[in-house]
């Protein structure tokens, strides 16, 4: 099946035997005491992956899952119920167990209709997905990356490939008598090359995807770009040295260590935690946050990126909303709830790890706008410091602020020369002073490859982040050199 | 949909329906569950949250290749064509000359009363759920006047089902319960905030720490936060608490268990029967303990849990091992395969401890001169190939052995391999609020970056 021929709001109403009108009831039960809002989510996911070690492909998965979710809201509660049996008695049951948060009483609900679609995007309208394309051929890719990885270099010893793809069909009917659907499709290629020498082992990682077609891994080469970096990383840090301890000058390259950007600003700014006060940016719009030289937006309207989605998991379109500009902050990332409670817009935030979820504010994809500054010039300007280009996974407490994300692949810069590697450090700072540290941002923002995953109060979603190369003159750098 | 609860009859079918489309051996595995969750905040309902899951998870082989799937649909003949479906999957797949279902002569023949559920609470119903949370929560917010917000008190209360059987004749079932409850209050003072985190998890309703305690609790940690302060970069002994020790066991787990080892993306590959740890530090994976939060009664795999050492006196005494890394590894599965439905077999621990020591957390603190007492890590900087270590910390910094001062905004670093084997002083301070435990544990000397 493609995307196209898949027309989603009908997809649900056929797949389960549900009639607009089934709907309509239960939201009303959803509604009966004394609610603000109710909706529906449906949900259907169907996903396969495979991996290769050893130089075969020795695993194949698939899985299905389907399920709805019932939310109902009244001020700032929430009930929320799900079931994956998707009948109308188990709705029904799930649409009381919501509304317990709502209080007895009030006015009998006007009656709701549905029926009134809302305008998506289309940022990914595949002619097909990877889901259609045979497994053998799946399969011949990650063998062609295996043996890419290892003629880079005799030291790699050990390469794992893997390749998932998804598509997820949404539903979203709420007590406004809205209706808004999407197909989502969802693919990611990942590399991990371990190489050994007389020295030790080390790994190198590499990876990509989006919202996109097979063909996507080969427009320039792309999976033996990701083949070469992960083994390429690996062979590097084999003669990584000590990284050092204390505040330094750091320029981080461009693409994913935006996921500074992500950590130290974009989790701060998520509407909940600024309309519950317990954020270290809560009341700080208008304020300088970051030096003149940045501005960080979140875009979910990127075609085909990964964070990108047509509709948010509450049915509002996603947006482009700035969070700082030249330094100053404006703006939250909101969901329904929270925005009607802040009075502010919902703007296309609202997101959920699946229909076992309820929806809360998260990003999408978070990044800076380019500068003046060439890389090199960047590079040049540096006395000592560190030169990160590649991290794994980072973590912020929001409501003091500090963050952390790690690096897996960094240079020593020397005399403005970018030198020996380092090994890998975590990088500590505070989220509402780390950017007013920035002096120079490059001309050459790149987006991430598209690997990001997001988790926030135990629900996971895919993200994206993006970053030119950037100076900031001083920061902690957690290694374990003086 | 059918209308009984899926069981071992339902597993069973499945098997049949396998081996009809061709498949050479076979699992299934059925998950289910249902669950109640109620958050309060500022005193107020905040959310309710209702679930109820059910997976039906396959593994099936084809000669050596085999293929997983998972679904929601219970419905028996898409459910038919679904397991058939997989069986195609396996054909498609490479063959592997490791895999396989384990040895039919090592699935035991009765399967240990583990006492894993509560016999009498069941799910607790939303209006008491929701008077524990608050009651947790006023106990936080009353506990002084600069606790001033709250992220709010959460009571979950939930019951699971597994049922597993394979084709070489092991079938099994069993349930369990779990009731948890957390609280996050937030202490203000000159303009700066910080959450105190503190939670108590059980298997059984009765054996959950007081309400009013686990709030008082996480008041105490977010006040002493207060004020906290980044520190000189420094070399200096480390205390971590329970909760942060508990993290370095995980960390070891990941280096012990076998798919890590034979791919060798560990700092541990060769090391067995070797000293890796201090000759204080025993650890011990005990899926066996009556009650116990990582206790099941038999495996991924349908073979028979275990109680053994990984650790012995600092020495590796095993690795942990499902059927595919132990034949890979040339040695026998230790019964640490753990399955999530529709994937191959994992390896993790069950029960996992360090043995505790003699000595009070206090007595421990009070033998470092200048050193840092970590009761939050942040960060994922543990790079387990190489045993690097670098995570984000906060704690009290410790000044001739008394706590001092609250610290924040800087890193500890160094590397598992020096740390295990530095492990100074180990508590008698040993709970079990999680599967994995540790007491409070003194580290002699780690690098810590700040200012």
């Amino acid at each position: 099946m493609s995307n196209q021929l898949i027309q989603p709001d009908k997809f649900f109403l056929s797949r389960f035997g549900m009639t607009e009108g089934a709907l309509e009831r239960i939201l009303g039960a959803a509604l009966e005491r004394k609610a603000d809002y109710a909706d529906l989510y449906f949900e259907y996911r169907s996903a396969e992956g495979l991996s290769l070690e050893d130089s075969i492909v020795n695993r194949t998965s698939k899985s299905l899952s389907h399920g709805v979710g019932v939310r109902v809201c009244a001020e700032d509660r929430t009930g929320y119920a799900y079931s994956d049996e998707v009948t109308v008695d188990r709705m029904r049951l799930a649409a009381e167990a919501a509304r317990a948060i709502a209080h007895d009483g009030g006015d009998a609900p006007a009656a709701v209709q549905v029926g009134r679609p809302v305008p998506r995007h289309a940022l990914y309208e595949l002619e097909s997905t990877p889901l259609e394309v045979p497994l053998e051929e799946r399969a011949k890719l990650l063998n062609e990356i295996d043996r890419v990885a290892r003629e880079f270099d005799p030291r790699v010893k050990s390469v794992m490939a893997s390749f998932s793809a998804e598509r997820k069909i949404v539903m979203v009917v709420n007590s406004e008598g809205r209706i808004a659907a999407d197909v989502q499709p969802l693919c990611r290629l990942n590399v991990m090359v371990i190489a050994e020498d007389d020295k030790g082992r080390q790994s190198g990682m590499s990876g990509g995807g989006g919202r996109v077609e097979w063909s996507f891994f080969f427009e320039g080469e792309r999976w033996r770009e990701h083949a070469l970096t992960a083994a390429r990383q690996a062979i590097t840090n084999l003669d990584a040295v000590d990284a050092p301890a204390g505040e330094m000058m750091v320029v981080l390259g461009p693409g994913w260590p935006g996921i500074l950007l992500h950590e130290a600003i974009g989790h701060g700014l998520e509407g909940d935690f600024n309309r519950k006060r317990t954020s270290a940016f809560s009341g700080r719009i208008g304020e300088r946050v970051a030096s003149e030289f940045c501005t960080v937006v979140d875009d979910g309207t990127i075609p085909n990126r990964r964070g990108s989605l047509n509709i948010d998991d509450e049915g509002t379109p996603t947006s482009r909303t700035v969070l700082i500009e030249k330094g100053i902050l404006r703006g939250y990332l909101q969901d329904r709830l929270n925005a009607r409670l802040m009075k502010m817009e919902p703007t296309g935030n609202g997101r959920r790890e699946s229909f076992a979820h309820s929806p809360m504010p998260r990003m999408t994809n978070t990044f800076m706008l380019p500068g003046e500054n060439t890389p090199e010039e960047i590079l040049r300007s540096v006395r000592n410091g560190l030169y990160a280009v590649n991290f794994g996974g980072g973590q912020v407490d929001i409501t003091n602020g500090k963050f952390v994300f790690s690096a897996s692949e960094a240079y020593l810069i020397e005399d403005g020369k970018v030198t020996r590697p380092v090994k890998g450090a975590t990088l500590i700072g505070n989220g509402p002073d780390v950017l007013t540290r920035v002096t120079m941002v490059g001309n050459d923002l790149e987006l991430d490859p598209g690997v990001g995953m997001c988790g926030k109060d135990g629900q996971s979603v895919p993200v994206g982040v993006g970053l030119p190369t950037i100076r900031i003159d001083a920061i902690t750098v957690g290694g374990t050199r003086t | 949909m059918s209308s009984v609860e899926p069981g071992v009859d339902l597993a069973q079918w499945g098997l049949e329906q396998a081996r009809a489309a061709g498949a050479d051996a076979a699992e299934v595995l059925i998950a289910s569950g249902e669950s109640l969750s109620a958050g309060v905040r500022m005193g107020e309902v905040e959310k309710l949250k209702s679930s109820r899951e059910r997976r039906l998870g396959v593994r099936v082989f084809v000669g050596k290749s085999s293929a997983t799937a998972s679904t929601a649909e219970f419905e028996r003949k898409a459910l038919g064509e679904f397991v058939a479906d997989t069986v195609r999957l396996a054909r498609l797949t490479a063959p592997d000359q490791w895999s396989g279902l384990p040895d039919p002569a090592l699935h035991p023949r009765m399967v240990p009363e583990l006492e894993l559920s509560d016999p009498t609470s069941g799910i607790i119903e939303a209006g008491r759920a929701l008077e524990i949370a608050r009651t947790a929560e006023r106990a936080a917010l009353g506990a002084d006047s600069r606790i001033k917000n709250s992220d709010g008190a959460e009571f979950d209360s939930g019951n699971y089902r597994v049922v597993f059987a394979n084709s070489q004749g092991f079938a099994g079932e069993y349930a369990g319960t779990t009731y948890s409850l957390a609280v996050a209050p937030i202490a203000a003072e000159n303009g700066a905030m910080q959450t105190g985190h503190w939670y108590t998890q059980n298997r059984r309703f009765d054996g959950l720490e007081e309400a009013a305690s686990v709030g008082l609790t996480s008041a105490k940690r977010a006040l002493r936060k207060l004020g906290a302060r980044k520190i000189k970069t420094t070399r200096a002994p480390i205390v971590f608490d329970p909760d942060m020790a508990a993290g370095l066991l995980r960390a070891l787990a990941g280096a012990v268990s076998g798919p890590s080892l034979y791919r060798g993306a560990s700092f541990l590959v060769g090391r067995l029967g070797t000293e890796i740890a201090s000759a204080g530090v025993t650890i011990i994976d005990d899926g066996t303990m009556r009650g116990g939060l990582g206790s099941k009664p038999f495996d991924g795999e349908g073979l028979p849990i275990t109680r053994k050492s990984v650790v012995e006196r600092g020495v590796l005494s095993t690795y942990l091992l499902d059927s595919y890394s132990a034949r890979r590894l040339g040695l026998a599965s230790t019964g640490n395969a753990a399955r999530s439905v529709g994937d191959a077999p994992s390896v993790s621990p069950t029960n996992l401890y360090l043995q505790p020591g003699a000595y009070s957390p206090e007595e421990i603190i009070r033998t470092v001169k200048r050193g840092l007492y970590v009761t939050e890590l942040i960060g994922f900087g543990i790079n387990s190939v190489t045993g690097d270590y670098s995570r984000g910390a906060s704690g009290m910094w410790i000044e001739n052995g008394e706590l001092a001062y609250p610290v924040e905004e800087i890193t500890i670093a160094g590397n598992l391999k020096d740390m295990f084997m530095s492990i100074e002083m180990i508590g008698n301070d040993l709970a079990w609020r999680s599967a994995t435990v540790a007491p409070t544990l003194k580290i002699s000397e780690m690098m810590i970056a700040g200012e």
